[in-house]
C-alpha cells in the first residue's frame, strides 16, 4: 500500500467507487456515507464549535479521515455556516447555539411558506414568488425583498417606472444583511474547497458533486410544509400537479451541476415518500413520476444520482425498479436489505445499511455479522456500497472502525 | 343526515361533512348526536389506516374533519354532558433536542379516536418534563418519539430518569420513530416498539387490558 502514490490512491479509491456504483466489478466492496455530525463527536468538537470555527471543522474532517479512511469523503459540508445562517435571520432552521443546545444535531423548521392560495403564482412565476413571498418568510433580513416589482414587468421601459422600490429604507436594509451573510457564506465555502484540495492531496475524492430534493419535496418541505402537501394530494390534486410539474424541471435544473464532475453523485435527499406518507397509489400518482423524470434527465448527462431514500420504502421497490440499470445509486435506510437486494440487487447500486443503533448500542462483532449477512447475500455480484442506515451522528469509534476494516477486508472480489 | 355525515367524514368528503354538520345543527339535532356521529367515522377511519387503505393524508383530513366539528358543535353541548369513560392514559412526546413531530402527533390522535386519554407534551421533551407528567397524571403508557439518531441516548437517559424518580414499574413505555425497531427499544429500556400508529394502539390496549 505504501508504495503507491497519492495520485494512484486517488484514481484507485475513484474507479472503485465508479465500479460499484454503475454494478461493475471493483477489487473489492467500497464503504463511506453521509458521515453527518460524526466528525466532531469523533474529534471531541461539538457542532456549535464546528458550525461556527470553520478551520477547526476541517481539522476534525481530517482526523476522521485519516483514521477511518473512507473510500470517498464528504469532508465539512455538514457543519452548515452558523454565522451566515444567523446574519441571513434563517427562521427555518434551529441548531446549536439558535433553539438546541450546543451539541444537538440542526434541524428544519416545518412551515407554510406558500400558502395554498398561492400555487398559481408559484406556477406562473417560480423566481417571482420566491423572491417576493417566500425569502422574506425564510429569512428575516430579507424583508425588504417583498416590496421586489416582479422582474419579468421590466421589459422594454417598464425599469423606468418601476425601478423606485430598490431605493426604499427596507430593501437598503435587506440587501446591506444579505451582502454581510454572503461574505461569510463565501468564507464557509472557501474552506470547503481548501478540505477538497486537502482531502484530494491526501488521496481521497469527494463523495458529491451536486445535491437535490425530489419535486414533492420541493414543494413540500420548501413550500407547504408536510402536513399541508400530503392534505393537498386530496384537497387541490391538480394545483399540486402543476405545481409538481414545475418542480420537476428545478430539480433537474438544480442537480445538473453535478454534470462532468470526477465523481458525478448528485445525491436526491427523498424525505417524504416513506410508506405511512402516502398509498402506494398515491406514490404512484404524485411522488414517483415526476422523480423518475427528473432522475432520467440528470442520468441522460452523465450523473449518478444518488437517492437517499429516507425510512422505510420497502413497498416502492416494485415501482422504482423501474429506472435505466447500472446508472444509479439507491441508499436504503430502514428498508430491509434482503429484500431491496432481491428486486434491485445488480440492477440498480444498493448503499447501506448497517443500522445505526447497532453503530451506537452494539459490538464490533455486532457490527461485522451485519456486515457479513449483507455481503453473503450479494453471492459475489456487484452493486453494493456499504454504509450505515442513516446519516451518522452518533457511534462508537471501535463499531465504525469494525465497519470499515471489515468491509475492506471480506468485501474483496 | 346522521349516516350520511358518517359516511361524508369516512369518505374524506370535507366540504359535505361540513354541509351536513351545518344543516343537522340547523334543523335542532342534538349536538352530542353529531359529535357521536363523527366519532363513529374516526373509527371506519382508523380500520381503513390499519388495513392500508388510509394514510397520513386521510388521518390528517380526517383531524381537520373533527376538529372544525368540535368546534361548531362544542358550544351547544350542555355543560353537564356525560364524560366518554376512557381506556387509559397515554403521556406522549418527542425526545429532549428533537424537534420532529409528525409521526408522534399522528400516534397521539390514533390513540384519542381509539379511546385513550392523551397528553401531548409537544416536541423537545426534557427527561425531566415526562417524569413531572408522569407524577402528575399517573398514565399507563408513556410514548416516547424520535425521528434523529440523537434520540437513541435521549431515550436512555428519559427512561433511566423515569427508573430514579421510582415510577418506571407503573408505566409502559412504548417507543416510535423512523429509526426505530425492537434493538433501540432494547437499548433505551422500553417495554416495546411500535412501527405505527396503530401498532402504538395495540400495544396500548394490551397494557391496560
Amino acid at each position: 500500500m505504501s508504495e503507491k502514490s497519492v495520485e494512484q490512491l486517488y484514481n484507485e479509491r475513484l474507479a472503485r467507487v465508479l465500479a460499484a456504483a454503475t454494478c461493475q466489478q471493483p477489487d473489492r466492496i467500497p464503504v463511506f456515507g453521509p458521515f453527518q455530525k460524526y466528525p466532531y463527536q469523533f474529534a471531541g468538537v461539538t457542532l456549535k464549535d464546528a458550525m461556527n470555527d470553520y478551520a477547526l471543522a476541517r481539522a476534525a474532517c481530517h482526523k476522521f479521515l485519516d483514521y477511518f479512511q473512507p473510500d470517498v469523503d464528504f469532508g465539512p459540508i455538514f457543519a452548515y455556516p452558523a454565522r451566515a445562517m444567523e446574519l441571513y435571520g434563517w427562521r427555518a432552521f434551529k441548531w446549536p447555539g439558535h433553539g438546541l443546545d450546543d451539541d444537538v444535531m440542526y434541524q428544519y423548521v416545518e412551515g407554510e411558506y406558500m400558502t395554498a392560495e398561492e400555487y398559481d403564482e408559484f406556477i406562473y412565476d417560480p423566481s417571482g414568488f420566491m423572491l417576493g413571498k417566500w425569502a422574506p418568510r425564510q429569512f428575516a433580513s430579507m424583508a425588504g425583498f417583498a416590496q421586489t416589482i416582479p422582474w419579468r414587468r421590466f421589459m422594454w421601459s417598464g425599469w423606468m417606472n418601476l425601478n423606485f422600490f430598490w431605493l426604499t429604507p427596507e430593501y437598503q436594509e435587506t440587501l446591506r444583511a444579505v451582502q454581510a451573510g454572503a461574505e461569510e457564506a463565501a468564507k464557509w465555502w472557501a474552506s470547503q474547497f481548501q478540505y477538497w484540495d486537502e482531502a484530494k492531496a491526501k488521496g481521497f475524492p469527494m463523495a458529491f458533486a451536486g445535491w437535490d430534493w425530489p419535486p414533492f419535496d420541493i414543494i413540500g418541505d420548501t413550500l407547504r410544509g408536510t402536513r399541508n402537501i400530503l392534505a393537498d394530494m386530496r384537497r387541490r390534486p391538480g394545483k399540486l400537479h402543476d405545481a409538481l410539474e414545475v418542480a420537476t424541471k428545478i430539480f433537474i435544473e438544480y442537480g445538473s451541476g453535478a454534470a462532468g464532475a470526477p465523481l458525478p453523485f448528485c445525491w436526491v435527499w427523498v424525505h417524504k415518500s416513506t410508506r405511512e406518507f402516502m398509498s402506494d397509489a398515491q406514490f404512484r400518482e404524485f411522488y414517483w413520476p415526476y422523480l423518475r423524470k427528473g432522475l432520467l434527465a440528470l442520468i441522460e448527462k452523465g450523473i449518478i444520482p444518488v437517492v437517499y431514500w429516507e425510512a422505510d420504502w420497502e413497498s416502492r421497490l416494485e415501482h422504482v425498479a423501474d429506472i435505466p440499470h447500472g446508472k444509479i445509486i439507491y441508499h436504503l435506510s430502514n428498508t430491509n436489505f434482503e429484500r431491496a437486494w432481491d428486486a434491485l440487487g445488480g440492477k440498480v447500486c444498493l448503499m447501506g445499511n448497517v443500522p445505526n443503533i447497532l453503530l451506537l448500542g452494539g459490538t464490533p462483532d455486532d457490527v461485522k455479522a451485519y456486515c457479513k449477512r449483507i455481503i453473503d447475500y450479494t453471492k459475489g455480484k456487484p452493486g453494493l456500497i456499504v454504509d450505515a442506515a442513516v446519516m451518522l451522528d452518533e457511534a462508537k469509534p471501535e463499531n465504525l472502525k469494525a465497519m470499515f476494516d471489515f468491509t475492506r477486508e471480506y468485501g474483496r472480489y | 343526515m346522521r349516516e350520511q355525515l358518517v359516511t361524508a367524514i369516512a369518505d374524506m368528503n370535507e366540504d359535505e361533512a361540513m354541509r351536513l354538520a351545518h344543516a343537522m345543527l340547523d334543523a335542532g339535532e342534538d349536538p352530542q348526536v353529531i359529535l357521536n356521529a363523527a366519532s363513529e367515522a374516526m373509527t371506519i377511519v382508523g380500520d381503513r389506516f390499519e388495513k392500508k387503505e388510509y394514510f397520513l393524508p386521510e388521518l390528517i383530513i380526517a383531524g381537520d374533519m373533527m376538529k372544525a366539528i368540535g368546534e361548531l358543535v362544542k358550544p351547544k353541548l350542555s355543560a353537564q354532558m356525560a364524560q366518554v369513560p376512557r381506556l387509559g392514559k397515554v403521556v406522549i412526546g418527542t425526545v429532549a433536542g428533537d424537534i420532529h413531530d409528525i409521526g408522534k402527533d399522528i400516534v397521539a390522535f390514533m390513540l384519542d379516536v381509539n379511546g385513550f386519554e392523551v397528553h401531548n407534551l409537544g416536541v423537545d421533551v426534557p427527561a425531566a418534563a415526562f417524569v413531572a407528567k408522569i407524577e402528575e397524571l399517573k398514565p399507563d403508557v408513556v410514548g416516547m418519539s424520535g425521528f434523529l439518531t440523537l434520540a437513541f441516548d435521549q431515550m436512555k437517559r428519559t427512561v433511566e430518569a423515569i427508573r430514579e424518580a421510582g415510577l418506571r414499574d407503573r408505566v409502559k413505555i412504548m417507543i416510535g420513530g423512523a429509526i426505530m425497531d425492537e434493538g433501540a427499544a432494547r437499548y433505551v429500556g422500553a417495554d416495546a416498539y411500535g412501527a405505527d400508529a396503530m401498532a402504538a394502539v395495540r400495544l396500548a390496549r394490551s397494557w391496560v387490558a
